[in-house]
């Protein structure tokens, strides 16, 4: 297959070796597993079941809160035991609404919903609705619910199912895994994708680093003739949806428009392979696969761990800490976010869990910007970082915003290039997150306006019924008056002309 | 032909020397700059910016260079928006942002007497009388106008927290030097 070129892009240090040889070990039940309501982008799912109350492996725990939402279900069989806040595995150390569960060991399974045995002889409707119900998200980290993004076929014509299978964050090798352990289920996941989607075609690409992976997937797809895998070349962020697209079709997605615009909707291969069981054997989104990594891991694994797990109880298993990590990340080096500490849940977004070392972290003083312009070479969208960040330092939020900054894709290459160690990616999450935080403000102040105008104009209304009202009943008083006036005129002249 | 091009000459010019001078005659002195200042600011008359409403507010931005970091219930936007607008400077340094605020009633307090409810200007209040009032979240903008009427004192002025949903990462703190 004809690849194309994607503009910029780094080539890190990739630093898969310490757990690409690790095959998937499943993580024993932990003694309490914690599971927010939150785990997707979207409304929070909302509960229905009450503290107290005894769960079975596989029972909704809480269904979807909205159009763009997704339901969580119970990881094993066990006693509900408080719905309160909890630690949120985010960069702010903020709580959120979380389902404490006691598993009782048992592992009994709830009554599933039905396998279906035929998938491409089932409506994709239902297929989608299964999907939905099951919980499953975008495993690649962004927690997307996937039933929305496969209901794009409905609205446009897609001819491509992408699977993302490219994994270019360093560290990370549970999608290599997956493919390498479990191709048959993600190939099978991604035909029923294709099928939903009405997408005669699927492309699974991965980075030609994952040789195993590339032969594992290529034989499982060769009985299917829509299927091909495709190696494509090392070059971080590979991964993103929207330059995969590119490598493999040769079009740039346009700036808040979807890959789907392009008839290329893509998935990640866990998500596919969720897709599998949940369809085949009617099992909801209950587990998912994590890496955990880093310099001061003492043995660095690949584990397949029920949702809801505290990150410390991974890192137990991973024989513990060698040494006090300088930072605890959740997701790659490049895009993840850091941890405010291990007592936070594993949630379905969580791909990986680096316990970095003081030496693999780049923590320089900024120094001044020399102007040498490697940030605008390598930024795989286009950008001028160097711009942007200097209209942001000095707080013109609305000049970055027409440089930008609401299309950068945070890949943190500008951050990792910058000789000088300008914190660029830093600046640029600010920003989006201060743009996006002013727009809501000034939402808020519409409605409250629309409102106070619809209570002035009610006030004033009732006000004028009021004096029309009191209008009208003088105007019935005086003619009443006059009625009776004229009246006992009348009988008056009766009285005085007997 | 002529008398039609004549008459309608008459007529036009006729018109237009009216409306000429109706307009010099019944000119109403507007401002529109304060029209347009009025326009950014919430609209709930609650006086917390020391003036008695928006509209004298708006008046004080336009000729008597009043601050623009007044409007409590506009927060930092509305003060950036003004700010923008004037040309000038927003002070925020010394705007002791309180962040935004939500009034919560307290139901073992409340009386059902309807003065806050009389009092909001955003419908954000429910109850009738003798029965316990509530404040609808989503709606209030915090003008605390119901917070000062109130006669027992059970309502009390809430921050609006600061969820996962509305974090953001702050700005980073680096050297002037920088760029």
């Amino acid at each position: 297959m004809k690849l194309f070129p994607v503009r910029g892009g780094i080539h890190p240090e990739y630093r898969k070796d310490a757990t690409s040889e690790a095959a998937i070990t499943p993580l024993p039940l932990p003694t309490a597993l914690y599971l927010p309501l939150q785990q997707h982008i979207g409304a929070p799912a909302e509960p229905v079941v009450e503290a107290g109350q005894r769960v079975l492996k596989g029972q909704l725990l809480a269904h979807a809160g909205g159009s763009v939402s997704a339901p969580t279900h119970a990881p094993t069989s066990g006693v509900v035991e408080a719905i309160t806040e909890v630690a949120a595995p985010h960069p702010s150390g903020l709580t959120q609404k979380t389902i404490v569960l006691l598993p009782d060991g048992r592992e009994e399974w709830a009554e599933l919903p039905a396998p279906i045995a035929d998938p491409f002889a089932t409506a994709p409707e239902i297929l989608r609705r299964r999907v939905a119900e099951s919980g499953i998200v975008g495993l690649g980290g962004a927690t997307f619910p996937s039933a929305i993004k496969l209901s794009l076929g409905t609205q446009k014509k897609i001819d491509t199912l992408l699977l993302n299978g490219a994994e270019c964050e360093p560290y990370l090798t549970c999608d290599d895994r997956v493919m390498r352990e479990h191709a048959a289920e993600v190939v099978d996941g991604a035909r029923i994708m294709a099928h939903i989607l009405g997408a005669p075609k699927v492309v699974v690409g991965i980075e030609a680093n994952k040789p195993a992976a590339i032969a594992a997937m290529t034989d499982a797809a060769k009985q299917f003739g829509n299927v091909e895998v495709v190696p494509v070349p090392v070059q971080y962020p590979m991964g993103s949806e929207r330059h995969l697209t590119q490598a493999i079709t040769g079009l740039e997605t346009p700036a808040r428009k979807l890959t789907a615009d392009l008839g290329v909707v893509v998935h990640n291969v866990g998500t596919a392979r969720a897709v599998h069981h949940a369809v085949r054997f009617g099992r909801p989104l209950l587990s998912r696969v994590v890496t955990v990594s880093g310099g001061a891991v003492a043995k660095p694994a690949n584990l397949e761990v029920p949702l809801g797990t505290l990150v410390s109880d991974l890192v137990a298993f991973c024989g513990g800490l060698t040494q006090p990590p300088r930072r605890i990340v959740n997701g790659g080096p490049m895009m993840g976010q850091p941890l405010p500490g291990l007592e936070v849940p594993v949630v379905k977004g969580t791909c990986g869990i680096l316990a970095l070392t003081a030496g693999e972290c780049d923590e320089q003083p900024p120094g001044p910007c020399i102007r040498c312009g490697t940030c605008v070479t390598i930024c795989p969208c286009g950008l001028v970082p160097v711009e942007m960040a200097a209209y942001i330092r000095h707080d013109k939020l609305d000049a970055a915003a027409k440089v930008g900054v609401m299309d950068c894709v945070s890949c943190g290459s500008c951050s990792y290039v910058c000789p000088s160690h300008i914190p660029l990616v830093h600046y640029f999450n600010y920003a989006k997150g201060a743009i996006t935080a002013a727009d809501r403000d000034r939402r808020k102040q519409d409605s409250t306006k629309a409102l106070i105008e619809a209570h002035n104009d009610r006030v004033e209304k009732a006000l004028a019924a009021k004096k029309a009202a009191a209008a009208a009943a003088a105007a019935k008083r005086a003619a009443e008056a006059a009625a009776a006036q004229a009246s006992s005129e009348t009988s008056a002249d009766k009285q005085g002309n007997p | 032909m002529l008398l039609d091009v004549g008459s309608l000459t008459v007529i036009g010019v006729t018109l237009g020397g009216l409306l000429g001078v109706a307009a010099k005659l019944l000119h109403v002195e507007e401002d529109p700059i304060e029209h347009e200042l009025l326009g950014m600011l919430p609209g709930s008359q609650c006086g917390q910016c020391g003036y008695v409403g928006c509209g004298q507010y708006a008046h004080a931005l336009a000729h008597e260079h009043a601050p623009v970091t007044l409007c409590a219930p506009g927060g930092k936007t509305t003060a950036e928006t003004l700010a923008k607008r004037l040309g000038v400077k927003a002070d925020l340094s010394e705007h002791e942002d309180k962040g935004p605020e939500y009034a919560v009633i307290d139901e073992d307090l409340c009386i059902g007497c309807l003065r806050c409810i009389g009092e909001c200007t955003s419908d954000a209040i429910v109850g009738s009388v003798k029965h316990v009032h509530t404040v609808i979240a989503d709606q209030c903008h915090g003008c605390a106008k119901c917070f000062k009427i109130c006669p027992t004192e059970a309502i009390h002025m809430c921050k609006v927290p600061v969820t996962l949903g509305t974090w953001h990462w702050d700005k980073p703190h680096t050297d002037a030097a920088t760029h």
